[in-house]
């Protein structure tokens, strides 16, 4: 499949009585994003704010963040199974707005987690704070369940993104970048010297709050699965997800996932990228085993010389984590996993919650546990009401000076499983 | 039918839901607790038979866990044992601040722990 991806640049982002998109700056009408994003009766009222890089702002607590993208030819449309029909996406052209994201952030339990901050320390461990972005805070509805208010937000900001996008499909792009996949005997006949790598992607899929949609089916339901890498980078995989903030996948990583970027980058040089198989980390053991089973059982029939597999979350997917390797490699297939750690405060507790001698490849995207002072911010779009019942925040967590105290794990993509962050060690 | 797994749980909310329709063992205590209730049950020959650190909701963090056991009691399953193992040593890197929450926040969690219990029973149809 070959994807034309056109990178259009947004500089900054401004409220303005009409939508467009002139000279690299978005122009957004409240009145149309809120027509747009209320559509739902689940959601009472969106306000719509702007956080750029180095503002003093602090966004809590951070659902979803999200690309806005418009599909311009081939086949399907943006965010398919869930804004566009379903149809198979990853080929013909998809303009990108860079620089910029939709932010959705709401209280949809009381425990909300996810803090963004543009500037201080904070904004060094979230990628996301180097981007311009168009905030969105969605009240829910009287009496509504925290499932239709999830359901109601996730679907809000893909709508938005979308709306956004669209403004884009008359823009000339500032730079198309093309990526193609083989077929497997084309493949083997274009890089015959190539080792063949796939990459395996755990899909966080437990239930409530930490779900993933691809093409729209929930994660959970889903059997391990063959994708063209460039139908991620085209929107198949969206985020249903709201706790843990510092390592599930926002919608903004699937879509721009490292791993599928990185791996595109030596295809055809170092090694021959296969596919992408996708797999979900279930709660019931015996779905985690067949899960597991057939991961190995696709590599194994794809004749796959490398793995690299990334992890969604901390816990229960460790063990998915676990599995996946140990049955890959009994394979005899080379497998490079990569967690985060949850080692404690200290960094000298035991980093997962499963191990094998099989995992010898390993990559961290950092200690979720370590603690760090966020100063006080200016302005805070959202709501600071919650922010000590977080994860990884206590009853000290605000200072009388109005700083906060808390772990990494309330920083929105700190410790990503994908690479997509700031952290590492070697 | 009789199930063939039990839900040991210390979450009122999956007591009230699910205790009148299947075997559950519930049980005021704490999280670790509970996981510790779990690893003395599968020490008597129960098998695991979904994660017990489900949820993102860490431990401690959250008061409640759910947890499905077989009803079968065998011989002692050393996977389930190290499982469970893991799960009690994972507590101790958390601290615990389910006291600090509110009644309402509380709710969230037995809601966010029922709603993944529910899912992995649903899953126990395949077997």
């Amino acid at each position: 499949m070959r994807l034309e991806m056109g990178h259009i640049y947004i500089k900054d982002i401004q409220f303005s009585e009409k939508s467009k998109i002139e000279d690299g700056t978005l122009y957004v009408s409240k009145e149309d994003l809120k027509e747009v994003a209320i559509e739902d009766e689940k959601l009472k009222s969106v306000s719509f704010d702007i956080a750029r890089p180095g503002e003093s702002v602090r966004i809590t607590p951070v659902k979803d963040v999200i690309e806005p993208r418009v599909k311009v030819s081939g086949n399907g449309g943006v965010f398919p199974g869930v804004i566009s029909k379903v149809d198979t996406v990853g080929s013909g052209r998809t303009y990108a707005l860079k620089g910029m994201a939709v932010v959705t952030a709401g209280k949809i339990v009381g425990f909300q987690e996810g803090i963004i901050d543009m500037s201080g320390p904070g904004a060094d461990y979230t990628p996301f704070s180097k981007l311009c972005n168009l905030v969105m805070v969605c009240e829910p509805a009287d009496d509504i369940k925290p499932h239709d208010y999830e359901a109601a937000v996730r679907f809000a900001g893909f709508r938005i993104a979308a709306y956004i996008g669209e403004l884009a499909r008359q823009t000339t792009p500032n730079d198309i970048k093309v990526y193609e996949t083989c077929t497997f005997k084309e493949g083997l006949e274009k890089y015959p010297g190539l080792p063949r790598v796939a990459y395996v992607q755990m899909l966080q899929s437990q239930g409530l709050l930490h779900d993933t949609y691809v093409y729209g089916v929930d994660a959970k339901k889903i059997l391990p699965t063959i994708l063209s890498p460039t139908e991620t980078m085209d929107g198949a995989i969206v985020s249903g997800n709201c706790v843990s903030a510092c390592d599930k996948n926002p919608t903004y990583v699937h879509q721009n996932n490292p791993v599928v970027e990185d791996l595109f980058a030596q295809h055809g040089k170092k090694l021959n990228f296969v596919c992408q198989i996708i797999t979900n980390e279930n709660v019931y053991l015996a779905d985690k085993m067949r899960s597991s089973d057939w991961t190995a059982k696709l590599c194994k029939m794809l004749d796959l010389d490398g793995v690299i597999v990334s992890q969604e979350g901390f816990g229960n997917p460790d063990t998915d984590l676990i599995m996946n390797c140990k049955k890959i490699e009994a394979e005899g297939i080379k497998t490079v996993i990569i967690t985060d750690e949850y080692a404690g405060r200290d960094g000298k507790s035991q980093s997962l919650a499963d191990a094998d001698a099989a995992a010898d490849a390993v990559v961290t995207g950092g200690n979720a546990n370590e603690v760090i002072i966020l100063p006080k911010m200016e302005k805070v779009i959202g709501t600071l009401d919650y922010v000590t019942k977080i994860a990884g925040a206590s009853e000290d967590t605000l200072h009388e000076d109005g700083s906060l105290e808390v772990e990494l794990q309330v920083i929105t993509g700190a410790t990503n499983e994908t690479g997509f962050n700031k952290l590492s060690a070697r | 039918m009789k199930d063939k797994f039990i839900v040991v749980t210390n979450n009122p909310l999956v007591l009230n839901e699910l205790g009148a329709g299947h075997n559950t063992v519930y049980r005021e205590i704490s999280y670790e607790e509970i996981l510790k209730e779990i690893r003395d049950l599968i020490h008597k020959g129960h098998k695991l038979l979904s994660h017990p650190l489900s949820g993102s909701v860490k431990p401690k963090e959250t008061p409640y866990k759910s947890v499905l056991i077989s009803s079968e009691c065998g011989k002692l399953d050393v996977y389930s044992l190290k499982l469970i193992e893991q799960a009690i040593e994972a507590c101790d890197k958390f601290e615990d601040k389910s006291s600090k929450f509110s009644k309402q926040v509380w709710e969230d969690f037995q809601l966010v722990d029922f709603e993944l219990i529910k899912g992995a029973i649903a899953s126990t149809a395949y077997i």
